[in-house]
């Protein structure tokens, strides 16, 4: 890391108590109590969040795009999962 | 004038003129992220004042609205301490200023919520959540730069060896106190001084900073006798209202 | 990865394009795409942080106690612009402190009406409506850009930018219908704003190089003359219903088209305020240096103190 600059953080704001934390862009910050502080600041500056996570940029591990083929369509196939696959007979509700 | 106008217009006056300085540091700020974070503080400061003074202008009742007093007084009738009133000059004295000013606030603000004064102690109440914040942020600030290089370490104890003579004003008291002290609409300053020395001995100690040891001190603002900066200030503060005067913008 | 050839992978990326898939940061992308984007996108950022200036200036004058908690705020959400902008150039690649080294040396551009300066209140309401207006135009686009960071952040900048127009048009019709010096200093703000205001979309289709390119990747959703005619056409009816006159003696509403038709604008001044020649160029630059070189040890200082703590923490 250059002296002239700080780190890169991570910014997740949960903007009602009920919903997960959601990704809302990054900042730069000393330490993780200023990335708090200055996400607070800057992402919540219309009341959008009751709840701030700031996470250093370089401690994402991310899936790669090139493999997303073999990550992500082998599900495709498995239609078995989903509720709409199966049949139930008319009459029958709550299932 | 009422004792009560007079104690206002102090709450008022300090957080239009440190309001104000903050605000010049709107597009200077030393990052991105600290000048959102300086005018949010800004921001905070200027609606205290707009509160403040309007309640003053209700309790006078001479038809002043918080406008009006805030643009529109001569510089004998601001009562700011003379702290609020120095320039910015670099961050650190920015910071040293706000560190001093809001270790005050936030005690002065908490007594204030139990104020017989049902106005006022919502004022308070409401003031008391943004000034936290702001204690939290200079604080942290003085000891980052206290504790930080050798380079900021040097410029915040310079810093404070400059404003140190003026935080002593932030606990003057005179009979407009001595009224409202009897009336139970504030209470005695000596518990937000000492609150105010726990704080400051702390982090000041965090940040490794020296307290000066010269004990001079500089007074005048509460009773209007301000330094040679007041006058700039309301040169630009009161500029269009009194090169337009009566007008509405 | 290896297997694939460079024109396939630009076919596949045009396909998605065409589909509306959105580009995201990892995904592969053409080189000239990801220039193309740090370019605009950074360049989108300096507009906003130099974009910043010219109001600050008038924040310690505000007339009133609500106008200036409305323009400390305005000015602080251009600083945040600026911030989320600076966040999706990152994603590409670019660092943002060394973006921003190309805007204090002349490398980089931003948005030249903000070398124009502000000279009074009325400059306050101008820049407002028509500065944020045009930009507005530019920008409700971008929110269906194909770059997913810049769109995202767009539509986070669009909404918060929602009142910034609302609050100039609010100062110049409080101006309008005040006495007449106000009427005055609000004309004369139109005046100088005007012409600098339909120069922000850029030059005209047939002289912009980067055009035709940003629409095929759908970076730009519309050319420059569309979005000037389309301010154009929004902002004339406004300005008569609040009794100020546009100062384009050539302006005619054309009754077969339904669009208003403008005077010739100067570009020859477009050019040379671009090239730095601008009445403010000069000193917003210094002035966005200044502010970095001042801070300069803060920032080091936060450095040093968070590396302390951690060896403190550790230990």
């Amino acid at each position: 890391m250059s002296k002239k600059e700080w780190p890169l953080w991570e910014i997740f704001i949960r903007s009602k108590a009920g919903l997960s934390h959601k990704h809302v862009g990054s900042l730069r910050a000393a330490d993780a109590e200023m990335a708090v502080e200055n996400a607070r600041d800057v992402y919540t500056r219309r009341s959008e969040g009751i709840s701030i996570w700031a996470v250093e940029s370089k401690d994402v591990y991310a899936s790669d795009p090139t493999e997303a083929d073999s990550l992500f369509e082998p599900s495709d196939s498995k239609v078995y999962r989903h509720p709409t696959f199966y049949d139930v007979p008319d009459g029958i509700s709550h299932m | 004038m009422s004792a009560l106008f007079e104690y206002i217009i102090r709450l008022g006056d300090d957080s239009l003129i440190l309001g104000h300085r903050m605000s010049e540091w709107c597009g200077h700020g030393p990052i991105l992220e600290e000048d959102i974070a300086m005018t949010n503080i800004a921001l905070d400061l200027v609606g205290q004042a707009t509160s403040l003074l309007n309640y003053a202008g209700q309790v006078e009742g001479n038809g002043r609205d918080g406008d009006k007093l805030a643009f529109l007084r001569y510089d004998r009738e601001y009562k700011n301490t003379l702290l609020v009133e120095q320039p910015n000059g670099d961050f650190g004295t920015t910071i040293m200023r706000q560190f001093l000013f809001d270790a005050y606030r936030k005690p002065l603000f908490e007594k204030l919520q139990n104020s017989s004064d049902k106005q006022l102690s919502a004022i308070a109440e409401k003031s008391l959540k943004e000034t936290k914040y702001h204690l939290k942020h200079s604080s942290e600030w003085v000891i980052r730069l206290g504790d930080g290089t050798e380079e900021s370490h040097q410029r915040i104890q310079e810093a404070l060896n400059t404003l140190w003579r003026y935080s002593s004003e932030l606990f003057y008291t005179d009979e407009v106190d001595a009224t409202l002290l009897s009336q139970g609409i504030i209470t005695d300053i000596a518990e937000i001084r000492a609150e105010w020395e726990v704080t400051v001995k702390n982090v000041f100690e965090e940040a490794t900073l020296q307290i000066p040891s010269n004990n001079w001190k500089q007074e005048g603002g509460r009773k209007g006798m301000h330094s040679e900066n007041m006058g700039y200030i309301l040169a630009e503060l009161q500029y269009m209202q009194r090169a337009y005067p009566n007008m509405e913008w | 990865m290896k297997d694939i050839n460079i024109s396939e992978l630009e076919r596949k990326f045009q396909e998605k394009i065409d589909k509306d898939i959105k580009i995201e940061p990892k995904d592969w992308m053409p080189d000239d795409y990801r220039q193309t984007l740090i370019r605009q996108i950074s360049q989108h950022a300096h507009s906003e942080i130099v974009g910043m200036l010219p109001e600050g200036n008038w924040i310690t004058r505000a007339p009133n106690l609500r106008r200036k908690a409305v323009l400390l705020a305005k000015v602080q959400d251009e600083a945040g612009h600026g911030l989320y902008l600076y966040s999706s150039v990152e994603t590409l690649g670019a660092n943002r402190e060394e973006t921003i080294d190309d805007l204090h040396s002349g490398k980089a551009k931003y948005s030249s009406i903000f070398n124009y300066p502000t000279v009074s209140w009325a400059d306050m309401g101008a820049i407002g409506w028509l500065v944020d207006g045009a930009a507005i135009m530019n920008q409700v686009p971008l929110c269906r850009c194909s770059y997913g960071p810049y769109a995202r952040a767009m539509v986070r900048v669009c909404k918060e930018e929602s009142f910034h127009q609302r609050q100039g048009f609010e100062i110049m019709v409080q101006l309008a219908k005040g006495t007449p010096v106000q009427k005055e200093m609000a004309q004369d703000a139109l005046n100088r704003f005007w012409w600098p205001s339909l120069m922000m979309f850029g030059p005209n289709d047939a002289e912009s190089k980067h055009t035709a390119q940003s629409v095929k990747w759908k970076i730009k959703r519309h050319t420059n003359d569309e979005l000037r005619q389309m301010f154009v056409d929004a902002t004339v009816p406004q300005a008569e219903l609040i009794g100020l006159t546009i100062p384009d003696k050539d302006l005619k509403f054309n009754e077969e088209t339904g669009h208003y038709e403008s005077g010739a604008i100067n570009w020859d001044e477009f050019w040379e305020v671009v090239k730095g020649n601008g009445p403010c160029n000069k000193d917003r630059v210094d002035t966005r240096r200044k502010a970095k070189e001042d801070g300069m040890w803060v920032v080091e200082a936060a450095n040093a103190y968070a590396a302390k703590r951690a060896i403190r923490k550790s230990a």
